[in-house]
């Protein structure tokens, strides 16, 4: 079922923990919301599953109402699936009694195994206590006893975050699996920026209580509406730059910007995605110094000085724009014999995406720090 | 929730409304003079080196069985919990029959300690079978050894327990009568029950009760202050593994010695007592035996089931949602329970006579007074169960559909059927060893198998005592197992 929220906003005594959030979750779509600890994410999915209710504000599954000003359906016949970070299985009983344990008594063994099946689970488990299974089993299981009863919705509370790496890994393809078999609409909550883009059709970013921006993935991903946004979804580069028409002036050159948030002020913020950008040797316009290569296996490190080169032809920016270190991960093949010194040449495919920025003293932070995010491989 | 702690305060209101009848004025000559100091003196020694005692024993044992690798631990573990199968009084009995030498507040202590350490030992053991073995190996990592992980990990951890199981030792020295009575030890309330006796309800024992009172409350507001606003559900993935147990190495000789003295301290030697005298006895002792069994039976079971069901309310409200009204409202129930049974049995009378003159002598009230006197024993064991259930589990079975209270009957209760179980057992084993209340409150003709036992020792019939002596520890055997095997079942 589709769910509403509308306006929704909540305090813990003088906190405001969120604020106004409206989202919409289509039927049979699978929704992220992202953002760091403390943002509200978790808050937010505990009002929608009905153990707390909104301040103010309007929640509803398809047609019916489950929170607004005054009312508030319980928990327990929201028919909203719910799986914990830690699964919260009961420890007294089986998984298959954990499966079973919100269904009718007819039919229930057969339930049990059709969901058993949909999870991935092995049916030999059905006779285990949680604490004889492995996490990722643990977590399937949690999603078998939340699917079973057939509800609305499935709500996710960070239920990757207490797996190993590639236990994570199969275990989220697994859920995304069982849900896209089922068209089950669904939340995930999570503070992994990978997690929330490859989990389904939308996604929102949540910052200090507040939705920040929602959308589908790859629109989020393409088009972030602050630079917060663009570096907490992954590796950016962010340069002052000088908005030109259609284009920016920057360390990397004149690049043609593909959406202006600027609002017309002529000093902004230029953002790429470390994957636009490319390393050309033996071209014209050498406008970058490399700084430093670092092997790091099937891809190499490289900072480079950009917009520093005087005399090349950096598309005539060179006197304006501000120098500045970027780094790039690129394979090694493409490194060719790049070393501590050389000069090259940086072509950015695709446009940059312009912010306004609000003072000089804001772009000089801006320029020390720009480097992609490092826990994030980029291909030149 | 409010008309139970109302109930439970019947017994100080019984106290309060004494001294506002016989006045200020008439009672404070009675408080302050000699008799009273050297009551106070008795009394404070007894608690000052007896608790520690005990929380000394009571944790180092369940440390030793549960925690390294002891030759025997299995046996240990079951040794170290039998002397709550033995009531107070008759160890008393059986150490001075075998040593008439044993007296006073030496004797108290000795006697004391050996019978009331399991009260500490058995929620020690149960919340160090619930501990998650990762902070352990987390500290050990950090650097901390063997004896640096039990004080600075364990040690907090078990803070619930130890300050709920001292907690009751405390009450219980305060109130025990037939032991030290026993050994010519007098502390506040043998000095009462000799006065009521005398004077029923006279204005020197009521002095007397007023000072024990005093001190009950004492004690509440220690523990209370040092319990504060701790929460220890457990947090992490998974359910427990079985965590490593510390190597005892070279000091397994030296462990094995303790446990080996303490055992036969505690157990071997009131047993060895009560068979002795046993051989002594003749085939008449046996005659009212089934009649006595069954009374207490009744009696007692229905003092465990009326203390679980009062109790879990306020051990829910307590441990989920601590705070100053939950503290407002287990407040009376420590303080009535702190009281020595016999101003409670006297309460009851009181109370029964006044204004309720059907209920008097009635095993409705026997079983009052056990709940009101044996609360804690359920609490305690209530509260620190609950401590270890995530709420999420709750929050899991409500999302599937469960109402709260379905959810709450579905997952929290069967999590907390050891907290349960042993809560009842220990009830239960007050009650059918409880002396003073079923005395002074049971319809007339009740004869329970400790008011029998009581009234053929204190008339020096060692030997007619015996088999009701042996049958109180064989009846109390059960529960220490049930209670046992269920805290050493759990998470497997």
């Amino acid at each position: 079922m589709n769910l509403t929220v509308l306006g929704v906003s909540k305090a813990f005594g003088a906190t405001r923990v969120l604020d106004d959030i409206s989202l919409d979750v289509a039927q049979g779509s699978r929704t992220a919301i992202v953002g760091a600890s403390g943002s509200g994410k978790s808050t937010l999915l505990r009002l929608i599953a009905g153990f707390a209710e909104p301040d103010t504000g309007h929640i509803a599954l398809g047609d019916r109402p489950l929170a607004a000003p005054g009312t508030s359906v319980p928990a327990h016949r929201r028919g909203i699936g719910y799986v914990a970070q830690d699964g919260a299985l009961f420890p007294h009983l089986t998984v298959a009694g954990n499966i079973a344990f919100g269904l009718p008594r007819a039919g229930r063994a057969a339930r049990v195994r059709e969901v058993m099946e949909l999870t991935a689970l092995d049916p030999a488990l059905a006779g285990r206590y949680p604490h004889q299974i492995s996490g990722g089993q643990q977590q399937r299981v949690a999603l078998a006893r939340a699917l079973a009863p057939r509800p609305g919705i499935i709500l996710l509370d960070e239920p990757f975050s207490a797996l190993d790496t590639g236990l994570r890994e199969q275990t989220r393809r697994a859920v995304i699996d069982a849900l896209e078999r089922t068209r089950t609409t669904a939340v995930l909550v999570t503070h992994d920026q990978d997690e929330a883009l490859s989990f389904g059709h939308g996604i929102g970013v949540m910052v200090d209580g507040r939705l920040a921006q929602a959308g589908s993935p790859s629109a989020v991903f393409d088009d972030p509406e602050t630079p917060e946004i663009a570096s907490f979804l992954g590796p950016a580069v962010l340069l002052p730059a000088r908005r030109g028409d259609g284009c920016a002036e920057c360390a990397l050159g004149t690049i043609p910007v593909r959406h202006d948030r600027s609002n017309g002020s002529r000093a902004a913020v230029a953002m790429v995605r470390p994957a636009q950008i490319d390393l050309v040797t033996d071209a014209p316009g050498l406008n970058a110094v490399v700084h430093e290569v670092r092997p790091m296996g099937s891809l190499a490190e490289v900072s480079l000085l950009a917009g520093s080169v005087d005399g090349g032809a950096a598309g005539g920016a060179a006197g304006s724009a501000h120098p500045a270190v970027i780094t790039l991960r690129v394979p090694p093949h493409q490194l060719g014999d790049l070393r501590p010194g050389s000069r090259v040449a940086i072509r950015v495919d695709g446009g940059a995406v312009l912010y306004p920025s609000d003072e000089a003293d804001a772009v000089d932070e801006v320029t020390g720090d720009i480097t992609g995010d490092e826990s994030q491989p980029a291909v030149a | 929730m409010v008309v139970l702690a109302v109930g439970m305060l019947i017994p100080v209101g019984y106290v309060v409304a004494t001294v506002l009848e016989i006045g200020w004025d008439a009672l404070a000559p009675l408080i302050f003079r000699p008799r009273v100091g050297e009551l106070l003196a008795n009394t404070v020694l007894l608690l000052v080196l007896g608790v520690p005692a005990t929380i000394v024993l009571g944790v180092g044992g369940a440390w030793l069985v549960e925690r390294t690798d002891l030759p025997g631990r299995r046996f240990f573990a079951v040794l170290l919990v039998a002397p709550l199968a033995i009531p107070a009084f008759v160890s008393s009995y059986g150490w001075a029959s075998a040593i008439p030498s044993i007296q006073g507040l030496w004797g108290g202590l000795l006697v004391a300690t050996l019978a009331y350490y399991p009260l500490v030992y058995l929620p020690a053991l149960a919340t160090m079978r619930g501990l998650d073995p990762a902070l352990e190996e987390s500290a050990r990592s950090l650097g901390l050894g063997s004896w640096a992980v039990f004080g600075r990990v364990i040690l907090p951890q078990l803070r619930l327990a130890i300050l709920g199981g001292g907690l009751i030792v405390a009450l219980h020295l305060l109130a025990e009568y037939g032991a030290f009575a026993f050994i010519r030890f007098d502390t506040f309330t043998t000095a009462i029950v000799v006065a009521y006796q005398s004077t029923f309800a006279g204005s020197s024992a009521a002095a007397l009760g007023v000072v024990l009172a005093t001190l009950c409350l004492v004690l509440l507001v220690i523990e209370a202050g040092a319990r504060g606003r701790s929460r220890y559900a457990r947090v992490g993935s998974g359910s427990p593994q079985p965590a490593e147990r510390t190597r005892l190495g070279r000091a397994t000789p030296l462990a094995l010695t303790a446990l080996v003295a303490l055992g036969t301290a505690a157990t071997v030697v009131p047993l060895a007592s009560v068979v002795r005298w046993l051989a002594a006895s003749d085939a008449s002792a046996f005659g009212e035996m089934p009649g006595a069994l069954v009374q207490t039976m009744l009696l007692a079971g229905g003092g465990a089931i009326g203390a679980i069901l009062v109790a879990l309310p306020v051990a829910w409200l307590t441990a989920r949602y601590p705070g100053r009204l939950s503290k407002a409202l287990e407040g009376p129930y420590y303080v009535a329970s702190s009281l020595p049974a016999i101003i409670v049995a006297l309460a009851l009378v009181t109370v029964t006579l006044r204004l309720v003159p059907g209920l008097y002598q009635t095993p409705a009230t026997v079983i009052a007074a056990y709940v009101i006197v044996f609360l804690p024993r359920a609490l305690v064991s209530l509260r620190a169960g609950i401590a270890q259930v995530p709420e999420s589990l709750e929050e899991a079975a409500r999302s599937l559909g469960s109402h709260p209270i379905v959810a709450r009957v579905r997952v929290t209760v069967p999590l907390l059927v050891p907290a349960i179980a042993a809560g009842g057992a220990l009830v239960a084993l007050g009650a059918a060893n409880e002396l003073t209340a079923t005395l002074l409150l049971a319809p007339t003709g009740t004869r329970t198998l400790a008011t029998q036992f009581w009234s053929a020792a204190s008339s020096i019939d060692y030997a007619g005592a015996a088999p009701y002596a042996l049958l109180l520890i064989l009846l109390s055997v059960p529960a220490v197992a049930l209670m046992f095997t269920q805290i050493r079942g759990r998470a497997r």
